[in-house]
């Protein structure tokens, strides 16, 4: 029983995260119809720019608290990725925004090697590990243990995706996005910028990316440039497990996919004998994204309906 | 208020439009006719800056507007209701309305707007709670036209209005344009029943595949044999 409690946990803490990073893919989803493959590296960079930022103020020796400097490493990656969120769009997808959609894929996969590329020029190809900074106070729950950092993964999670709920539900701006997903052009016809309105959706997108590198560098204690390919695929499939262009689908299949992958990795072994073992972890998510496609190729709670009558 | 010259559209690959004159002046009632095809819809989306014209300039207010794209047009004062209504389905009748006021930043004029649409339209008060897609399609178009009052249009150009209405909603909708109109709103409609439109309207033209045919006050226009013959089905 405790071991289901506690990889329950760490699934609920996974989740979380991979859901911040599926709201990147399914925002940008619902407005331009594009899976935008290069998200996942902005998760990357946004691991790694916090992660330079921490080890120089580490190294300058100011004595400032661990949590203020794991801040101030966020705070300092949010920026950079929300502008490379806005350049990607700019520079790559806006000139191809009435191409085949099959153009703009290709592009996407091509950011997402360059960013790749650039990250391993700038930081190497070694494993970097991510300091310790928040307290990790282990506590006892139903038998498991939490700690204060996957308590405050899961809480800061919380936060940021009922404030984008709120933005997107109950603003101006967010009605404009809506609007926007559902149909540009009429859009348009009510005085809505839709360029403005798709950047700043991939400048959100893009900021959430940010949070969630440097939940998933800390959470690990490691970053790496090649990080953002397993993780944007995993939250990808959060989000078609969702149904994806749906903000609740994404938080919905991000927690779900955690926990499927924590559980599963909890009990694979035991379950083939010790054939196999927790480091086939990574299955569960693709064998999820199989088993969706097949089944529901909408997602959970994806609209099935045609959208006009 | 509006002056088209030489307006050429490019539509899906055809020459939709191929040269055309058009003027409207404040406070008329202008209808824009013909059959399937003769390039109407194209006209009004090139006005209402969704498509770029191929040739020609449009003048609005005396200000060039030929290459505006449509969300400036709208804080202009120039409103497209689109052909097919249009209405954003998943969002409610009152969300669908607040896009209308979308350009506009005076708050309070624009509550008082929803009251005055509320009072005109009360079915949509009735559902402004629903999704729009949850309409009939009559309450979708006055949904549309609601919405696009919400702009507080000077000119508005409505496309096929009646499409695919009952002839009761299809009287409702004219007397909707005509109430419009008594407000001080310019309006340059495109039907395809042509009968309704004339009758509503001061002038009209006629197009025919991507021209103008005629040219001519309503009332003369209802009365052409040409028109009779061809447009109004004797």
């Amino acid at each position: 029983m405790d071991i289901f409690v506690q990889q329950l946990i760490n699934g609920l803490v996974l989740g979380a995260i991979y859901a911040l990073v599926a709201l990147g893919y399914t925002m940008v989803y619902g407005i331009l119809g594009l899976i935008n493959f290069a998200h996942g590296e902005v998760v990357m960079i946004g691991a790694m720019v916090a992660l330079s930022v921490i080890q120089v103020l580490v190294a300058s020796g100011i004595a400032l608290p661990g949590p203020v400097i794991a801040a101030l490493g966020l705070l300092a990656a949010m920026p950079v990725c929300m502008v490379l969120g806005f350049a990607i769009e700019r520079v790559a997808y806006r000139p191809l925004r009435n191409a085949p959609r099959l153009a703009a894929l290709i592009t996407a996969i091509g950011v997402s090697i360059l960013l790749q590329n650039v990250a391993m020029i700038i930081w190497g190809r070694q494993y970097h590990s991510f300091p310790a900074l928040l307290p990790s106070t282990p506590h006892q729950l139903a038998g498991a243990t939490i700690n204060d950092l996957q308590i405050f993964i899961v809480l800061l999670a919380i936060a940021i995706m009922a404030g984008l709920l709120y933005l997107v539900h109950r603003t101006r701006l967010g009605r404009a996005m809506r609007a926007t997903s559902e149909n540009p052009e009429i859009a348009g016809l009510m005085g809505v910028d839709i360029n403005t309105v798709i950047s700043i959706t991939f400048v959100i997108g893009s900021a959430l990316a940010a949070v969630a590198g440097v939940m998933i560098s800390a959470y690990y204690g490691i970053a790496h440039y090649f990080m953002g390919f397993m993780l944007g695929l995993k939250a990808f499939t959060a989000a078609v497990l969702g149904g994806i262009g749906n903000l609740a689908g994404a938080m919905l299949g991000g927690v779900l996919l955690g926990v499927i992958e924590s559980l599963g990795a909890g009990y694979i072994g035991a379950l083939t004998g010790g054939f196999l073992g927790s480091h086939y972890q990574d299955v569960f998510a693709f064998l999820v994204l199989i088993l969706v496609l097949t089944l529901r190729p909408s997602g959970l709670l994806g609209e099935r309906v045609a959208e006009r009558s | 208020m509006l002056e088209v010259r030489g307006l050429k559209v490019s539509y899906g690959g055809i020459n939709a439009v191929k040269g055309i004159d058009l003027d409207v002046k404040s406070g008329e009632l202008v209808a824009l006719i013909g059959a399937n095809g003769a390039g109407k819809t194209a006209t009004l989306k090139a006005l209402a800056g969704l498509i770029r014209p191929a040739a020609g300039r449009v003048h609005y207010n005396g200000d060039d507007i030929t290459a505006l794209p449509a969300f400036r047009l709208v804080q202009r004062g120039l409103a497209l209701v689109p052909e097919g209504r249009g209405v954003f389905g998943r969002l409610t009748v009152e969300e669908n309305l607040a896009m209308g006021a979308y350009s506009r930043a005076d708050r309070a004029q624009i509550a008082a707007d929803f009251d005055r649409v509320y009072t005109l339209f009360p079915r949509l008060a009735e559902r402004r709670r629903q999704p729009a897609g949850t309409l009939s399609g009559g309450e979708q178009q006055i949904l549309a036209i609601g919405r696009a009052l919400m702009s507080r249009p000077k000119l508005l150009l409505l496309d096929e209005p009646s499409m695919g209405l009952a002839p009761l909603m299809m009287q409702r909708i004219f007397e909707t344009i005509r109430t419009i109109a008594a407000e001080g709103v310019t309006l340059l409609l495109v039907e395809q029943n042509a009968r309704l439109a004339l009758e509503a309207c001061h002038r009209g033209y006629v197009m025919e595949s991507g021209l103008i045919a005629l040219a001519d006050s309503a009332p003369r226009l209802l009365t052409n044999p040409q028109v009779r013959q061809a447009y109004l089905g004797e």
